[in-house]
């Protein structure tokens, strides 16, 4: 087992409008090792820099100051590699094409050969029960479905690593539930190493192997929280003694957090 | 098979019944006041007349439609494909657009059809060129306004989407940005469709050729044939109707997932 980490953030901060009187501190001070096959979650109140410190590591925005490591690489080296995968907030269909063209887009920009896109497109709406979906226009699937289709297009070209941003933030709570199975299974079957931003205590701690707790104003990381909770996850995990007891800890750091940004 | 025909024929019926009905209505109403008030024939026509004057005038009307379509059939084409080239342009240089586009949006609001007795200046009262410029001329402004808009707006997460691919600014441009624009495109050829056959009778008002739609207009009416008048005004209503239809079914054709919304 190789001990590399994924990802290395070190004395990182993000400050917004430098210099003027609108600066805003986004993320100070941020040191994080993340190692291969782990699945951490980030959690926090608004504007504690969670999506931001993702964006950071996708190289969709720069640090202000600190280095930030991507499989031994620099962010910008490891997108321009095609070294993760990023599912937004929103399902980010192109409405022109088609579910099956959506999920092929990368595959496309990637120079697949025909045959391998479709091949791929198809394996890849099938694992997240799209299979039947992939003529059909975004606009003709539901929030549930898109976001799915969207998993799928992240995950066509295998990335090492998957990146999501509140991708289930939109969803309603039984359609949020059955996608946490499917992530979970998908995460057990690629070996993906998966950072996930989320505003929900019970999907971070039923999810993750780590649970990042972060402050806003400025935005750092409070605690890290271990959950050491078997695998593979099911539906009876939630009824656990320990998961409650996870839950407990999880949402005590974060009414810390709460109270520190009050005071 | 048949019956599903059938059923949507029956369907189709019920859409365009109330449009159908209203129409009809409004001819008798139309019809019933002229008999019943004996209104002149030179202040307004019965629907009836109008009919027989369009059939006993044909062999006049019929070739003067040649004309007056051309110019604004050649003139659509002209200023779209200029607005877009234009649009193409402009979207690509920052400074440009910011310099350019408050000209082109005063410039959309000017009667540009005043301007039409400079072009007959220009290019020739018989040169059927000076037609199709003043049409294009029309035309130019809303195509290239609304290209330009559909190229540049575009959804911020759409485009960090290509960058998280680390797609090539042309797969940007081919893939995101032109499909992005289709929609408003369709929605001002739209409304240039229209414009040219205005901008097409109104050029034959001032241009020296006499076999034009435009030029019967006016010649009818000052003999007082206002039946004659009105029948040609029909016709060029019906040529207008027929080219903003064609210009529908071809969105339809290309976008199909967009099912004509306005943008």
């Amino acid at each position: 087992m190789n001990n590399k980490p994924v990802i290395s953030v070190s004395a990182a901060n993000k400050i917004f409008n430098v210099g003027s009187d609108e600066a805003v501190i986004a993320l100070k001070d941020i040191n994080l090792e993340i190692q291969p096959g782990e699945f951490v979650s980030f959690i926090g109140p608004s504007g504690c820099g969670k999506s931001t410190l993702l964006r950071l590591i996708a190289n969709l925005t720069e640090p202000t100051n600190g280095t930030v490591v991507v499989n031994g690489k620099s962010p910008q080296e490891a997108r321009l590699n095609r070294e993760y995968g990023f599912v937004f907030q929103a399902a980010t269909l192109y409405e022109w094409r088609t579910i099956k063209k959506n999920v092929q887009l990368p595959l496309e920009i990637m120079g697949y050969a025909p045959e391998e896109r479709e091949q791929r497109a198809q394996k890849m709406l099938e694992m997240v029960e799209l299979g039947r979906f992939g003529n059909h226009y975004p606009g003709q699937l539901s929030g549930g479905m898109q976001q799915r289709a969207s998993i799928a297009r992240a995950l066509a070209f295998e990335p090492p690593l998957l990146l999501m941003d509140e991708p289930f933030g939109a969803l309603d709570e039984f359609t949020r539930d059955r996608m946490n199975m499917e992530l979970l299974r998908i995460w057990r079957q690629t070996q993906t190493t998966v950072l996930f931003v989320t505003h929900s205590i019970a999907e971070a701690v039923f999810l993750s192997t780590r649970v990042v707790v972060m402050s806003a104003r400025p935005g750092r990381i409070k605690d890290v929280i271990d959950i050491d909770l078997p695998h593979p996850r099911l539906f009876e995990t939630r009824e656990s003694e320990a998961y409650y007891g996870y839950v407990t800890a999880v949402r005590e750091s974060l009414r810390d957090a709460f109270q520190a940004e009050i005071e | 098979m048949v019956a599903n025909t059938n059923s949507k024929g029956v369907e189709r019926l019920r859409y365009y019944l109330p449009t159908i009905v209203v129409a009809v209505a409004v001819l008798a109403v139309w019809e019933l006041l002229v008999r019943l008030f004996n209104i002149q024939q030179f202040l307004l026509p019965k629907p009836s007349s109008i009919v027989t004057s369009l059939i006993s005038e044909w062999p006049v009307i019929a070739p003067r439609i040649f004309f007056t379509t051309r110019s604004a059939v050649g003139g659509f084409v002209m200023g779209t494909a200029v607005g877009i080239l234009m649009a193409f342009i402009t979207a690509r240089f920052v400074s440009l657009r910011e310099a350019m586009m408050p000209f082109a949006i005063a410039a959309n609001s000017v009667p540009i059809i005043a301007l039409s007795p400079i072009m007959f200046n220009w290019f020739g009262p018989l040169n059927p060129f000076s037609w199709m410029v003043i049409v294009s001329v029309m035309v130019f402004f809303p195509v290239l306004i609304n290209t330009v808009r559909g190229l540049t707006e575009v959804q911020p997460e759409a485009l960090e989407l290509m960058r998280s691919y680390a797609a090539s600014p042309l797969k940007v441009l081919l893939s995101l940005r032109v499909p992005n624009a289709l929609p408003y495109l369709f929605s001002a050829l739209r409304v240039a469709s229209v414009l040219s056959m205005i901008g097409a009778i109104v050029a034959d008002f001032f241009g020296a050729e006499r076999n034009t739609l435009g030029k019967y207009v006016t010649q009818e009416a000052a003999v007082l044939r206002f039946a004659n008048t009105w029948a040609a005004i029909l016709v060029a209503s019906l040529i207008g109707i027929a080219l903003y239809t064609f210009v529908l079914l071809v969105e339809r054709w290309i976008t199909p997932w967009s099912n004509g919304q306005e943008v």
